[in-house]
């Protein structure tokens, strides 16, 4: 009777709270004595697969799981009215002029890795795309030939040797590692220089609420462009691989091999 | 772009002047293992449609179901609903092992039916965790008989939850890989329960005999140096293979450009392909132990009474599962769970089971059946192709090559899929 109960008093409990974590529907079993399982780590000598520096595992558990529900009752059924109100051509216009402000970030960093070439095509390409493309609104500088890259600090570092330090998920912005969250503190703090010497509203007395309105649609559009959502493959290890992804496509990129 | 452009070109070309002359089948990809990784190249799919009326449906196929903790984001039976606004067939669509509702294949294979006109309901494996948390009575998958009540089950649910919404004409019922296995034992069971009364069914890339392909797929982790026991020393080696080739290779980003590279210059040997698909295999085969035994404390690899937290390190369980075998599977934990129940069964008399010979004589003789094969699928032995043949007679369609669904989304096999769903 008791169990029932208790069952149905979790049951009931409003979806928010189930962030916290359910030790109290667990009682059931718990009494029981834990029997070893057939077959354990010690009969395997193996190196492991997907592995990663992780000794914060607990907490970045905790935070992935934080951004399911985060996605869930507030960033998802934001990004769903943004894209139930505006029209696909529209989206299109607006995830082209962020990623065109991001350029900024990509050339500051291209140039930080001393890489000519790349700095000259992304500078190329942001001023092409914020003129002939109506401030990034449209991509001929792809049609040029100008391949975009992709530069953030945290691949600068990278790219310098630090390595990418113990795997960390961020609230929010989700999966990161110690270096490439220091690296978004400084890629934040350089659009934000930017961003005050070039003063784009300065007789306007609305400036701080404009600023704000960019940056939240910016926000908005960068998760509309994102298409992962959390524990959607259903699989009991999603953890693992995303962890893996992650962190393997940052060490390719920035451009240094796996350790054996 | 351009490189691209030049390796798809490549891709498509090369092969093509040996072939075409012998027997006009497109799809380029020789190899067995090449194409069951590669896939179909975008520019050979068919056109899909660019909107599609879809949404998930979240089902409670088994009320009151208990859930522990560290599945506590699994919230019901997920499966992907494609609608048209009229009157039209519906068709149910099964996974492969170990693929959910959305996996690519599946999905392909909806919009290729929603343009045609159908209405298309997705289901995840039967093997997939999110069907065994929330759709399998017994919490333990792989066998055809039960998995096909699971599955039946959970269409009657689905169906339950938008028959409101939309007009059915008929219904329809298809598969790859084990979940065509499963179709045809979902067909069977409709032949009593007469709920749907399917008009057609189709199996692509069926196994014959469940049991077989599976041997035949361990075999491909056989070809590791040192075999699957050492997995993971593999597994990095191949990662730095891959990194190193991208760090000297030019590229701009981990995309198509550079996974077409690795095949065309031959990255990866045949035997290191095989054993990659092997250790795919594996990696799935680990998600379904791991929420098997989870869901039944059975004390397989999670010591029995322990209740995980959302919050717990999967590792060790990751490394455990991800290095049982197949057969480790069936001898220790699958076959032992039958014969507890039926004492007289033997195991031959279960493998026999896990087998389209088993229900070959409806097979035979029910019109409404086709099946997709291909030559070269590694899944399947020569005779088991020619099994194939005569069962199905004319309406089995074998392919020269596309290994193991490699060709499932290549234009001419989804016509092929479109049209008998349509006649």
């Amino acid at each position: 009777m008791m169990t029932v109960t208790r069952y149905h008093a979790c049951r009931m409990i409003p979806a928010l709270t189930l962030m916290l974590s359910l030790p109290g529907c667990a009682a059931t079993r718990a009494n029981t004595a834990e029997e070893r399982p057939m077959h354990s780590i010690n009969e395997f000598r193996d190196q492991r697969f997907a592995d990663v520096a992780d000794p914060w595992e607990g907490f970045n558990r905790s935070m992935y799981r934080f951004n399911f529900y985060f996605d869930k009752y507030v960033f998802l059924p934001v990004v769903t009215g943004y894209e139930f109100v505006t029209p696909g051509f529209v989206q299109q216009r607006i995830s082209g002029f962020y990623n065109n402000l991001n350029e900024v970030r990509n050339l500051t960093n291209s140039m930080f890795q001393l890489k000519g070439v790349e700095s000259a095509t992304t500078l190329g390409r942001f001023l092409t795309n914020s003129t002939l493309g109506l401030g990034g609104m449209f991509d001929p500088a792809t049609k040029f030939g100008l391949a975009r890259h992709d530069q953030d600090f945290g691949k600068t570092l990278g790219y310098w040797g630090a390595s990418s330090g113990p795997y960390l998920v961020l609230p929010i912005f989700g999966p990161s590692s110690l270096r490439d969250t220091g690296g978004l503190a400084v890629d934040y703090g350089i659009s934000y220089g930017i961003y005050t010497a070039v003063d784009p509203f300065p007789n306007s007395s609305n400036g701080l609420a404009i600023s704000a309105g960019i940056s939240t649609l910016g926000t908005v559009d960068a998760r509309h462009q994102q298409s992962f959502r959390y524990y959607e493959s259903g699989y009991p290890f999603e953890y693992y691989m995303v962890r893996f992804l992650y962190h393997e496509k940052r060490e390719i990129e920035t451009g240094k091999a796996p350790v054996e | 772009m351009r490189l691209k452009l030049l390796l798809i070109a490549c891709l498509i070309l090369l092969p093509l002047p040996s072939l075409a002359a012998d027997d006009g089948y497109g799809y380029p990809i020789t190899g067995s293992y090449e194409a069951t990784i590669m896939g179909t190249p975008a520019p050979l799919m068919p056109e899909f449609p660019a909107r599609m009326n879809v949404r998930q449906l979240v089902l409670q196929v088994i009320p009151d179901r208990l859930k522990p903790p560290i599945f506590f984001y699994d919230e019901g039976l997920r499966c992907t609903f494609a609608y048209q606004k009229q009157k039209a067939p519906l068709v149910f669509l099964i996974a492969g092992a170990g693929a959910s509702n959305q996996s690519t294949k599946l999905i392909s294979m909806m919009k290729a039916l929603y343009q045609a006109g159908f209405h298309v309901i997705t289901l995840p494996s039967p093997t997939h965790a999110n069907f065994i948390i929330s759709a399998s009575q017994s919490g333990i998958p792989g066998d055809l008989t039960e998995d096909a009540a699971d599955l039946y089950r959970a269409m009657e649910v689905a169906w339950k939850q938008v028959q409101g919404d939309i007009e059915v004409s008929s219904f329809s019922l298809g598969g790859y890989s084990m979940g065509a296995a499963e179709a045809a034992f979902v067909a069977k069971l409709d032949e009593e329960r007469r709920v749907f009364n399917f008009r057609k069914v189709l199996m692509v890339n069926p196994p014959v005999n469940v049991y077989s392909s599976a041997i035949r797929i361990e075999e491909l982790l056989k070809q590791i140096p040192g075999g699957a026991n050492k997995q993971g020393i593999f597994f990095n080696k191949m990662l730095s293979k891959f990194s190193e080739f991208y760090r000297y290779g030019n590229f701009v980003a981990i995309n198509d450009d550079f996974l077409y590279a690795i095949y065309s210059e031959r990255l990866f040997s045949h035997e290191q392909t095989a054993g990659l698909i092997g250790l795919t295999y594996r990696i799935n085969l680990a998600g379904m132990i791991f929420a098997s035994d989870v869901m039944t404390n059975s004390g397989y690899v999670v010591p029995k009474n322990r209740v995980l937290r959302s919050t717990d390190s999967l590792s060790d369980y990751f490394l455990v599962s991800t290095h049982l075998s197949f057969f480790d599977y069936f001898n220790e934990y699958f076959y032992p769970y039958f014969q507890k129940r039926r004492p007289d069964l033997t195991k031959e008399a279960f493998i026999e089971s896990q087998s389209l010979r088993s229900i070959e004589g409806y097979l035979k003789s029910s019109v409404k059946f086709s099946a997709m094969a291909n030559e070269n699928d590694f899944i399947v032995s020569k005779g088991e192709i020619d099994y194939l043949r005569q069962l199905f007679g004319e309406r089995a369609k074998i392919y020269p090559r596309g290994g193991h669904l490699g060709n499932l989304e290549y234009k001419e096999n989804m016509a092929y899929m479109v049209d008998f769903f349509k006649e």
